[in-house]
């Protein structure tokens, strides 16, 4: 086990690695940097600029040098002093802007997860039971409209019928006065009072795949011999399914998290700037179209970071439930 | 005649019998068991005229606009009326509008006027324009007689253009650039899948390892922020083929996945191996031998990729990275339904949406039918 841990992290800091090169190439990619976009807009409302002190911006920043020494600058800070850079447009450090943004991404996430989880296994394991019922045809239908349905359609749809009906506007994480409060009772219900509908759009996809997967699974299970030597010693139904079979399919349920992760913090990068919530999509969005590189680059890493280390905590969660993954193999 | 089917049939029957229908007959055959995946096939056909011939179907130009309907209702379309004698017909009529100043909101709002009837003609006559860019023609599908006369069918956006003239034009990029993504993705994933999983060793492993790394990061940080790097000045053409290319970064690795599986299965089945003994050229084997037999497989995968492409052009086009507004697509067109109060005062513009997952549906339904039936040998 200790081995397979060890060859894990390797391969994963070298995955992180590469995801900091990428990212890195990425917010070099625009023409022009940060400087550029700041004259122009500068000069598109009217106001002059003297070009002495963008020269001198640009010499403090780093901005005319090659890219492998630009890269090392950065990265070196981050490693060395958890420094991410500077973000141009805030005038403040990319560590402070950041951590309270992709907190909430990483709540909203793991409660899309949960919430997944707990609604797509039970409905995966009455569909498989009872195949080709009414209820898993609807669980087939309602399987290929969380796949049709892009989730920021979903999301505004959601808007839409909350206004339209209740006259409600969702979006945001928190009503204004919880805004800026510390963890509190009443913080935490009010979260969930405006959460609800990111994590139902964000689950929604999750929840689809999810099902299908854990039928599927489930009917493999269900053909085997064992199953009939349960039933035929005489165990209620409940025990015969929920001993045995669900338990054995649930191991590549596990396995999904791998590229379900992934999807997620997509679909949530764009549920965020859909329904305006103070999490690291509108971030990211907003920081590439001004080309604040560092604070993009810095949300591009960390976001493939989260996805990486996810799906180590899964690989790990599966190796250890599951020896044959651990032992068998190469 | 009666005798002619009957040796056609028995012919056939033999055929299947002895095993000599044609692979592409037998997957064909297979294919239409699959009752949604055929109805899929039609929806899916259908779009695609829609997309080719989009100019003669909408009624308008897309860019044509009228200010003086802004946001104007969906007036649908009532397809039998009476005549002046009051016999019942088929006489196609949208009914007019009356404005009404909405208070609260203090804006117009337009009702439909039953007492005002705008025929509905078929093959009417317009200003001149180019069929797909190239055949002249002068008619449209159908449209209002009276050139004053409003016509929106699916209603009108904020500058008073017709949606739906703007949805089938939106048709034609959205369904193109999800073709044109799977085409440049199929090129890529076929050569690096190939060569990986034909000759295997170093390369084979470097490729596997990046296409690991590529499907293990979420993907719209990595697209927007490809995305984002695109000109800002550069032209419709550009933009366009630039998100193919974005969206093919990450679509070749699926296809090179499937063609890298098919070739590791294939490379130890006794008639490639007797092929190679009979001193056949790599070129030869893979062209001649291999990929005929795994060309289904392909088309599959292809099938099952679009939809994801068109979803990934919608994305980055409503988040304002993807096309740019003069460029029509189903991601444009919802762009415009961003804000919930446009939205309660005009929720067709949602429409487009509507659209997308009836086409993602169908596309996916056909591609799982051509999954299934890719194999006709099996079970």
């Amino acid at each position: 086990m200790l081995g397979f841990i060890i060859s894990r992290l390797i391969s994963m800091v070298l995955t992180i690695w590469a995801i900091s090169l990428v990212a890195f190439a990425i917010i070099q990619l625009p023409p022009g940097d940060y400087l550029t976009t700041y004259v122009a807009t500068l000069s598109a409302s009217g106001d002059r600029v003297d070009p002495r002190v963008i020269e001198a911006l640009r010499e403090q920043y780093g901005l005319g040098q090659p890219f492998i020494v630009q890269y090392w600058k950065w990265v070196s800070g981050i490693v060395t002093a958890g420094d991410f850079g500077q973000s141009f447009e805030w005038g403040r450090p990319v560590t402070e802007l950041i951590w309270g943004r992709l907190g909430n991404s990483i709540l909203l996430e793991g409660l899309a997860v949960i919430v997944m989880w707990f609604v797509a296994l039970p409905i995966g394991v009455y569909a498989a039971v009872n195949k080709y019922s009414l209820g898993d045809y609807l669980a087939t239908i309602f399987g290929f409209l969380g796949l049709a349905i892009p989730n920021f359609l979903f999301a505004l749809v959601l808007m839409y019928l909350g206004y339209a009906w209740f006259g409600v506007v969702m979006g945001g994480l928190f009503s204004p006065q919880f805004e800026g409060a510390h963890w509190s009772f009443a913080r935490v219900l009010d979260f969930l009072s405006n959460a609800w509908a990111p994590v139902l759009v964000l689950a929604t996809a999750g929840t689809a795949q999810l099902i299908r997967v854990m039928r599927a699974n489930l009917l493999d299970e269900l053909r085997k011999p064992y199953v009939t030597t349960a039933r035929a010693k005489g165990l209620p139904e409940w025990r015969v399914i929920l001993k045995y079979p669900v338990r054995v399919a649930l191991n590549p349920l596990v396995s999904t998290i791998g590229w379900l992760l992934p999807t997620l913090v997509s679909s949530s990068v764009i549920v965020s700037v859909v329904m305006n919530l103070p999490t690291a999509g509108p971030m990211l969005l907003r920081s590439l179209t001004t080309q604040d590189m560092y604070l993009a680059g810095t949300l591009i890493l960390l976001l493939g970071v989260l996805t990486v280390i996810g799906t180590l905590i899964s690989d790990l969660i599966l190796a250890w439930i599951d020896p044959r993954i651990r032992y068998g193999g190469e | 005649m009666a005798t002619d089917t009957m040796i056609l049939k028995e012919t056939q029957r033999k055929d299947r019998a002895t095993g000599r229908e044609s692979q592409w007959k037998m997957i064909w055959r297979r294919f239409r068991q699959h009752r949604l995946a055929l109805v899929s096939l039609w929806i899916v056909i259908g779009f695609y005229l829609i997309a080719i011939f989009a100019e003669f179907l909408a009624p308008y130009a897309p860019s044509h606009y009228n200010s003086r309907y802004t946001y104007a209702a969906p007036q649908g379309i009532h397809l039998f009326d009476t005549d002046e004698q009051g016999n019942w017909g088929f006489r196609p009529f949208v009914y007019g509008y009356t404005t009404e100043i909405d208070q609260a909101a203090m804006r117009r709002t337009f009702v439909l006027d039953p007492d005002v009837k705008h025929r509905v003609q078929f093959f009417i006559e317009t200003e001149p324009y180019r069929l797909a860019g190239f055949i002249p023609m002068q008619h449209r599908l159908f449209g209002v007689a009276e050139p004053r006369a409003p016509f929106y069918v699916l209603g009108a956006d904020r500058l008073g253009r017709d949606l739906l003239s703007r949805l089938i034009h939106g048709t034609r990029i959205s369904l193109s650039i999800g073709l044109v993504g799977v085409v440049l993705s199929l090129f890529f994933g076929v050569l690096i899948g190939g060569f990986s999983g034909f000759y295997g060793g170093w390369f084979d492993s470097i490729v596997q390892r990046t296409i690991e790394f590529i499907r293990s990061l979420p993907t719209i940080p990595l697209w927007l922020g490809l995305a984002a790097a695109m000109p800002r000045d550069w032209g419709a053409l550009q933009t366009y083929f630039a998100i193919t290319i974005i969206l093919s970064v990450v679509g070749w690795t699926e296809l090179a996945r499937v063609v890298r599986g098919r070739f590791l299965a294939l490379r130890t089945e006794d008639f490639v191996v007797a092929a190679q003994l009979d001193g056949a050229s790599d070129y030869r084997v893979i062209m001649r031998h291999m990929v005929p037999s795994f060309m289904s497989h392909i088309i599959a995968a292809a099938t099952l990729a679009i939809p994801g492409m068109i979803l990934a052009e919608t994305a980055l086009s409503f988040l304002g990275l993807g096309l740019q507004a003069p460029i029509v697509s189903w991601g444009t067109l919802l762009q415009e339904a961003q804000n919930i109060r446009t939205l309660a005062s005009a929720p067709w513009l949602l429409l487009p949406g509507v659209v997308v997952v009836i086409v993602i549906l169908a596309m996916n339904f056909l591609g799982d039918g051509l999954r299934d039936a890719a194999d006709p040998y099996g079970r």
